[in-house]
């Protein structure tokens, strides 16, 4: 099933063409992992999908992006948000304890009953792999977790709001290599629930977790295909120089 | 020849660092001497909650209860008025208003900020007094409630700028991670970005009260100076600054009455210095 459709989509900040005709579709239940050098507007392309480019002056959008069918565009914000979760480069705990941090976006959405939200807290923080490590101190602060736990943390506060999609936006870019296996792994089963777009710098992530690959670079999709494909016989000479990391 | 004139500029800049402690260790001790020497005559105990403050008839009756609770009244009013309009309007300009009305509003505040407060006080007698009176239907318009709304305009700028400072200082990202869960912008202020700047904000509110509580021309010329314990808002207060300021001019130097009003200076001072320090705590733990 097609989660989102994107077609011929333009993303213009003032002068910057930051996505050029763009056409894409995402699948239910895949990891697409977005890849290119910096400037190529994947983040731009994962900040259109959830509409957090809208905060920026000067936005010119042109071409649609659908949601299940759905225009965003035509979508109330807030609904779209809690459809598709974020997860940033930088694990940003808020200055709360473990449970609160989880709790936060169920108490915002307006979930009182405590039964319910101690469960909707743990189920979250079981899909994020992180129960074990954290049920016998969820009152503790979120600061006193390692990065990697703060970045798993992260991923069950988006889990928690019970979205359908979530975006990565260089999820592991601050984390050393043991902790961002552990959240490789968390993603990788989050894919049977959820569907999942990883914007990733680290090309050999996009090979372990990605079902496909797109590959980006000054705002064109240059190729999209099965990852093996793209890392064994890419159709495009450029890719094949960028993951061979002749530049980037 | 250039290392003397190093040498010569390190002292002279010393000298300015030593220079200004120096000069506040003699202002403290001066007003230390002086009005310890109150507590000959009067227990501190009698001074600080006696009832009634004659400090003229004889013998002199030197209780400065009224006049702490005069100070109290018209702070804690004026931080009822100013804080939410404060931290509100600091809210708008971080977070709302466009860039235009952003820069317009800044000025404004600023241009409040410069307003000297005898002319704030003036303009408080001849506005807000007789309108006081006539809402009221009180006696006299020159009330606690009058000292508190003038006072609140003297609070607002430092409260305002220094919260917006706080807000603008916490993280984009905060925001944005809030925004990411399907947070309203309205949600996103209320539970992060308040919260994340919260040290800010109490810090923008103690050096407000803190403006409050050493104010004194405005509050001389609007709250009536009665020294009586105050029953309500509507009642003339007076306060320890417009004491001080009210009766230094007639005090005979070195008789009782004058030790006294020294020794409502130093009271004065332990308050500021109290908020002074709580508001410092406040910043610091934000960085």
């Amino acid at each position: 099933m097609v989660i989102f459709k994107i077609e011929k989509l333009n993303v213009r900040f003032g002068s910057v063409h930051a996505l050029r005709d763009v056409s894409e579709e995402i699948l239910e239940h895949e990891i697409l992992t977005v890849i290119g050098p910096s400037n190529s507007g994947k983040s731009t392309l994962l900040r259109t999908l959830n509409r957090m480019n809208d905060l920026l002056p000067n936005l010119r959008i042109t071409g649609t992006v659908e949601l299940e069918g759905e225009n965003i565009r035509r979508m109330d914000v807030e609904a779209l948000r809690r459809r598709v979760g974020t997860v940033f480069a930088l694990p940003l705990p808020l200055p709360l304890s473990i449970f609160d941090n989880v709790a936060y976006g169920p108490r915002m959405h307006g979930l009182r009953n405590k039964k319910k939200m101690a469960e909707r807290v743990e189920t979250a923080l079981r899909q994020a792999y992180l129960w074990d490590e954290v049920k016998d101190r969820l009152h503790e602060s979120a600061f006193k977790l390692s990065g990697g736990q703060q970045q798993r943390l992260c991923i069950a506060r988006t889990l928690a709001v019970e979205p359908e999609v979530i975006l990565f936006d260089e999820p592991c870019s601050g984390l050393d290599p043991i902790s961002t296996a552990k959240v490789e792994d968390a993603m990788l089963k989050l894919k049977q629930r959820y569907t999942l777009v990883l914007v990733t710098n680290n090309v050999k992530q996009a090979a372990r977790v990605g079902d496909r690959t797109a590959f980006f670079l000054n705002g064109e999709l240059i190729e999209v295909d099965k990852t093996e494909k793209i890392f064994t016989v890419p159709r495009d000479n450029r890719t094949d120089d960028y993951i061979r990391g002749r530049f980037g | 020849m250039r290392k003397f004139r190093e040498f010569i500029i390190e002292k002279l800049v010393l000298l300015c660092g030593i220079a200004s402690i120096f000069f506040v260790v003699l202002i403290f001790l001066f007003l230390l001497k002086e009005g310890f020497a109150v507590f000959k005559t009067v227990h501190p105990f009698a001074f600080l909650g006696g009832k009634s403050w004659y400090p003229i008839s004889e013998p002199p009756r030197l209780g400065i209860l009224p006049l702490i609770l005069g100070s109290i009244l018209v702070t804690v009013g004026a931080a009822i008025i100013s804080i939410p309009i404060g931290v509100g309007c600091a809210i708008y300009i971080a977070e709302i208003a466009p860039k235009k009305t952003k820069e317009i509003l800044k000025a404004g505040i600023e241009l409040l900020a410069a307003i000297p407060s005898v002319v704030l006080g003036f303009i408080g007698m001849v506005t807000i007094v007789p309108l006081a009176k006539m809402l009221f239907h009180l006696p006299t318009g020159l009330t606690a409630l009058s000292g508190s709304i003038m006072l609140a305009f003297m609070a607002m700028p430092t409260i305002v700028s220094i919260a917006e400072d706080a807000l603008y200082s916490v993280p984009k990202t905060y925001k944005e991670g809030a925004l990411a869960m399907g947070a309203t912008h309205w949600q996103a202020i209320w539970r992060v970005m308040l919260r994340a700047a919260s040290s800010g904000i109490l810090a923008a509110v103690m050096l407000g009260i803190g403006r409050v509580i050493g104010e004194t021309m405005a509050v001389m010329m609007i709250t009536g100076n009665a020294a009586v314990i105050p029953h309500s808002f509507f009642a003339p207060v007076r306060t320890l600054t417009a004491t001080i300021a009210a009766e230094m001019g007639e005090a005979v130097i070195g008789s009782e009455h004058y030790f006294a009003l020294f020794a409502i200076g130093i009271v004065l001072f332990v308050i500021s210095f109290g908020i002074n320090v709580t508001a410092d705590l406040f910043l610091h733990k934000r960085q």
